[in-house]
């Protein structure tokens, strides 16, 4: 039976890492991620799991001590928010580069400057780029089970990429929500023992990490990274479809809600997903107007063909970012879910909105004001703005 | 493990001992880092199998070039300001895979870094691996500038040295400021060992201080002079030479702080004039102008200074 309970996405994450029992956490604390290693540092002390915590000085050395210890053939994690997966960047492009499974619970929040804690995605959005596979949950119960599925993905023999995991913070992270635990036995059967094919402790061969390659070996190796995030889409449906047998949950690339016969179709990500369910459901039966939602759970590898396809039959499409990318075009989901209908011959009207950054709230009024927009730009086949905010104060 | 009453045999330890530091890298003739990284890797016991970290700066790029490496042991190159935090999580992981019954064999953790890598961009890094506690040796293969980018000036750059971000010129005597003690700031982390060295003589000072650096539980950290020709400007064949000059002028003190303790490696019976150290090398040239005469004069004052520093924590 699994188990019950009512936990905090920040509390969820910290139970999977203590159902998985992982070799090496390297962690700097930083809001509002800071009570993950919090959390495992009391598992550590009351014995519950054989983790090493490394109690490093920043970021930027939890990152590189989870790359050392996973060169060296431990499973390693490490989790950050904002401003400390910022400091990280340049050893996130290390990790991917050096084909590195280390998992990292991103709890997402709005990058300085100004300051501010609260959730965006520009973090997460920032590090698109970087070569590892990103995935996001709307709700306490999606960390949780994305946690759970994130080793397996990145330790697969055909993938071997870090692995993120992102939530939003405040929202899910310190948010109580009930939840549904899969049995302990069951994960650790799940996730199973690490044997790294490679590593620098192996006993009958030594391994070098890290070369410095010419032009003559660096664009292949560029290349199958690539490769192998394309190799990672395959895996993370096979793993989800794994995790369904002991969750009775079922994972894809994306959630399509409501989307089957809808005219009018969001893209978004992250926790805003539920309160424009919220929405949708209201519209429904308030006006009968199909609207419907495709949330983004899977961003890198982007599965652009299965989203053009999924969105095949909407007259109008409203993106929504969580973060700017500061081309004066929009934003980064914007830009990539309109060149997937682009590439998939779909000409439609499509609109970018920006809304939530930096933690502003986002209501169910709001979603009913871009599902009115769709219907007006499917009607007069007319875009007023190809980017525009929402909730900014004027 | 510590394994510090074994006599130092030159015969055996330099002509025998297969070498972990294999021929075929591309560090430049006359280079002291090269020599380092063979000499501190030569005290490993045969029997005990390592893995050597590097920040990024010539050694990296000279001697793990893919797909071809230099070490016979396994090797972990992350970034260049990173070399302390990556070794920590590799010990950390071999901490963990020996709990778990994952490993037999015995492994040393020895990671080095340049004076950039070390004394700046790394420092952040290394101090907070020492501050943990880590059983592994960080050496620094001091050649004072960051050299694989084309000699600018560091933090362990000598004062008045001529480098290509503190040019001497007509309003300019090279750089302003005196090097870091970098050893002393190491020493003050309360780790278990601290040594400072160079290659000398049949390089008993380099090999015991290794052994004691890599066979001491703990973190700890060695200082090595290791001169360059290309930022110094001396001839490739006298890098021996000048790190004899560094030492018996008392530019480079041998020392080591064991648990605390100082305690002096060497003194000269004659201390040099520091003008011998300084004028072989380019860097110095324009000291010798006779208007700059003074400039030697604070030169050698200030090295009197650190020495007789030195000789106070020694207790001599």
């Amino acid at each position: 039976m699994s188990i019950r309970e009512r936990l905090s996405g920040n509390e969820a994450v910290a139970y999977a890492i203590k159902q998985i029992n992982p070799d090496v956490m390297p962690a700097f604390p930083i809001t509002p991620s800071t009570e993950i290693p919090q959390y495992v540092a009391s598992y550590i002390a009351n014995g519950e799991i054989d983790t090493e915590f490394i109690h490093v000085e920043s970021e930027h050395s939890s990152m590189s001590a989870a790359i050392g210890a996973s060169a060296a053939g431990a499973r390693a994690l490490t989790a950050t928010s904002s401003c400390g997966l910022a400091l990280m960047w340049e050893e996130l492009y290390v990790a991917a580069s050096n084909r590195l499974p280390v998992v990292l619970a991103l709890v997402n929040r709005a990058l300085s400057g100004p300051i501010n804690i609260n959730a965006d995605h520009s973090d997460s959005m920032g590090a698109r780029d970087s070569g590892w596979i990103q995935i996001y949950a709307e709700s306490n119960q999606e960390a949780y089970d994305n946690f759970v599925q994130s080793f397996r993905i990145a330790e697969h023999k055909d993938v071997k990429l870090p692995v993120m995991i992102c939530q939003d913070g405040f929202i899910t992270s310190h948010g109580v929500e009930n939840i549904e635990l899969v049995e302990d036995d069951l994960v650790k059967g799940f996730v199973g023992e690490y044997e790294p094919e490679h590593y620098l402790l192996k006993s009958d061969e030594a391994m070098a990490v890290g070369p410095y390659a010419v032009s003559n070996y660096y664009m292949e190796s560029k290349k199958a990274q690539t490769e192998a995030l394309r190799n990672a889409k395959k895996v993370i449906l096979e793993i989800a479809e794994e995790y369904e047998k002991i969750s009775g949950r079922k994972y894809g690339f994306f959630e399509e809600y409501k989307l089957d016969d809808a005219d009018y179709a969001i893209v978004i990500i992250g926790s805003a997903a539920g309160t424009c369910k919220a929405a949708v459901d209201h519209i429904r039966v308030k006006t009968g107007k199909k609207v419907g939602i495709l949330k983004i759970r899977v961003f890198r590898p982007f599965p652009e063909e299965e989203i053009a396809q999924a969105l095949k039959n909407v007259k109008s499409v409203a993106i929504l970012d969580r973060s700017e990318m500061f081309a004066g075009t929009g934003g980064p989901l914007g830009a990539e879910v309109t060149a997937a209908l682009y590439r998939a011959g779909m000409f439609k009207e499509v609109v970018n909105y920006i809304y939530g950054l930096g933690g502003r709230d986002i209501t169910v009024g709001d979603f009913e004001d871009v599902y009115d927009e769709l219907e007006r730009m499917a009607k007069t086949h007319e875009v007023r703005e190809n980017f525009k905010y929402i909730g900014l104060r004027e | 493990m510590e394994n510090n009453n074994k006599p130092y045999n030159f015969k055996k330890e330099m002509t025998t001992k297969k070498d972990r530091f294999v021929p075929g890298h591309r560090m430049c003739a006359g280079c002291g880092g090269a020599v380092a990284v063979r000499s501190v890797l030569r005290s490993l016991h045969e029997e005990d199998k390592a893995v050597i970290g590097n920040a990024t700066g010539c050694l990296e790029v000279s001697s793990y070039m893919y797909p071809y490496s230099s070490y016979e042991d396994s090797y972990i190159h992350n970034a260049f300001e990173n070399a302390g935090a990556t070794m920590s999580g590799v010990e950390t992981a071999y901490n963990v895979l020996r709990k778990k019954g994952k490993i037999d064999d015995t492994y040393k953790f020895i990671t080095f870094g340049g004076d950039g890598g070390t004394y700046d961009i790394g420092f952040q890094s290394l101090s907070g691996a020492m501050e943990r506690g880590h059983d592994f040796v960080y050496v620094c293969y001091d050649n004072g500038a960051y050299m694989n980018t084309g000699t600018q000036r560091s933090s362990a750059t000598p004062k008045f040295a001529d480098t290509t971000t503190t040019p001497a010129g007509k309003v300019s005597s090279g750089k302003v400021q005196v090097r870091k003690d970098l050893a002393a700031i190491m020493a003050s982390h309360g780790i278990p060992y601290v040594g400072q060295t160079t290659f000398l003589g049949n390089f008993k000072d380099i090999y015991t201080k290794s052994e004691k650096a890599i066979y001491t539980p703990g973190a700890a950290f060695l200082n090595v002079l290791s001169p360059c020709p290309r930022g110094w400007g001396y001839e490739t064949s006298d890098m021996m030479e000048m790190c004899r000059l560094a030492v018996e002028t008392c530019y480079w003190p041998l020392f080591e702080v064991v648990e605390g303790t100082w305690t002096l490696s060497y003194e000269p019976k004659n201390k040099l004039p520091i003008e011998d150290f300084l004028r072989p090398q380019r860097r110095f040239k324009h000291l010798f102008k006779p208007e700059n005469e003074y400039l030697l004069n604070e030169f050698q004052k200030m090295v009197d200074k650190q020495w007789n520093n030195l000789l106070v924590k020694c207790n001599l």
